[in-house]
């Protein structure tokens, strides 16, 4: 293990300047996936730089007209329990439930999640499905990515050198919306995903037909990935029972799974049309006002296979 | 290169100097002897150095130091008052949450954390609530019997 040096950022513009200034920097928020690679030896930063003292950027915001705003210092513990992530973006809160355990989710933050970008990230289903855009402030000002296009690879994203993550904005979702997210994992917590899929779909005002559906992957590639083939079978249409079977069964085009710790490419094939048929039904459920208490919510969204 | 510290400790103020690398939990057991937080896997996923942090668990090992500057930390040696065990400890005591003792403390952190936000929890509450906290002898059972009576003595004396 390398020694490095630390510094602190008080502003966003402070943190651009050290990192634009000095090399070999790590943006440390709370530091849960950085001090497990350095312990590692896989990450010899030659000094963090912690930004978790910058004010404001632990903000949670919503209003109907823009949606949701995280900064990207809110803790995993936070969405978990925030009101209006609760009930406005449950899918997300069904992910922090399922994420660690609590005494990593008071440290972990939601800009962390997307920044370490691994394909098994639990927050980034959820976050990719509620289509969220990532503002970034780099030494060149701001830009706004979409999460889509800000994974690049496991972990590699868009990022540019001195770039910070921000914020991330998820727009708001029209009414008549349910979204479920599902874990798939050897144990219930303090594991990481086999697998993990969110859908979250929006339907007509009397007829249930589907004007609105995204369905996203987890830990079966590269990076967290849209199941497009299956939003395509149910978008416009009559969601009934067999259209979810034909889009879960659509959802394997999009999924290029390899073999790993926590499951083989073939288990992986095998469970991902069950969980996305499974998050459909209760995403559908839900947008037609079936209301699941948290409990309930919490027991779909983790499936232990032991 | 060392940097200046302070932070709250079980209520007394400490002022200190720590290296950049340095976790809380090397903090609280190497230099300050601070040892009932103890040392399990060192990569936040058996729960043995949970301690409070603002009245939030944290897993002392996956924290530097420095980032706990100006907080409030209880450990597991902040509990007893007046030479009086803490409801929590009492009931482990009691109700045999305790065998080889390595995850106890960190158990006994998670229980009452748990019982600062949730004064009257269900048992699946308590067992979600202890989820980041590994014990290979108890098997859980006595654990969470004994968090739901201690909520329960809890009650009672608040009431």
């Amino acid at each position: 293990m390398n020694r490095f040096a630390y510094r602190e950022a008080l502003t966003v513009q402070e943190a651009v300047d050290i990192l634009s200034r000095e090399e070999g920097g790590r943006v440390i928020a709370g530091a849960t996936d950085v001090l497990i690679r350095w312990r590692q030896g896989a990450w010899k930063p030659r000094y963090v730089l912690n930004i978790k003292r910058i004010p404001g950027l632990d903000a949670v915001s919503y209003s109907p007209e823009t949606g949701l705003s995280l900064g990207t210092l809110v803790t995993i513990r936070t969405l978990e329990r925030h009101a209006l992530v609760r009930h406005c973006y449950p899918a997300l809160a069904q992910a922090a439930t399922a994420f660690a355990g609590v005494q990593i989710r008071n440290l972990a933050t939601v800009g962390g999640n997307a920044c370490n970008a691994s394909p098994a990230g639990d927050t980034l289903p959820a976050l990719l499905a509620y289509g969220a855009v990532c503002r970034l402030v780099g030494p060149a000002g701001e830009r706004l990515v979409s999460l889509q296009h800000f994974f690049q690879g496991p972990g590699l994203t868009t990022l540019q050198p001195a770039e910070l993550l921000v914020e991330l904005c998820l727009p708001p979702l029209p009414p008549r919306t349910g979204a479920l997210y599902i874990k798939h994992s050897p144990r219930a917590t303090m594991d990481i995903a086999a697998v993990g899929v969110a859908s979250v779909v929006s339907l007509g005002e009397q007829d249930g037909i589907c004007q609105d559906v995204k369905i996203t992957l987890g830990a079966v590639a590269p990076t967290v990935v849209r199941a497009h083939a299956a939003e395509a079978v149910l978008q416009g249409s009559l969601v009934d029972a067999a259209r979810i079977q034909q889009a879960a069964q659509a959802a394997l085009e999009d999924a290029r799974p390899i073999d790993d710790i926590r499951g083989t490419a073939g288990h992986r094939r095998a469970v991902i049309a069950p969980l996305v048929r499974r998050t459909l039904h209760y995403a559908v459920q839900m947008a037609q006002g079936t209301e699941l208490s948290l409990q309930t919510q919490r027991g779909l969204a983790v499936e232990a296979i032991f | 290169m060392k940097h200046q510290l302070s932070l709250s400790i079980n209520g007394d103020p400490y002022e200190v100097l720590v290296e950049p690398y340095c976790s809380l939990l090397d903090l609280l057991r190497d230099q300050l002897h601070l040892t009932g937080t103890k040392k399990g896997c060192d990569e936040g996923d058996c729960g043995a150095c949970t301690v409070l942090i603002d009245d939030q668990t944290v897993t002392s090992c996956m924290m530097l130091a420095l980032d706990a500057r100006d907080k409030a930390i209880t450990t597991v040696e902040g509990l007893v008052q007046d030479n009086t065990l803490h409801p929590v400890q009492e009931a482990f005591v009691q109700y045999g949450g305790v065998q080889c003792g390595f995850c106890t403390p960190g158990l006994i952190m998670s229980g009452v954390g748990l019982l600062l936000e949730n004064p009257d929890p269900t048992e699946e509450e308590v067992r979600f609530a202890i989820g980041g906290n590994l014990c290979r002898c108890t098997g859980y059972a006595k654990v969470v019997q004994a968090i739901l009576k201690a909520a329960e003595t809890m009650r009672a004396t608040a009431s």
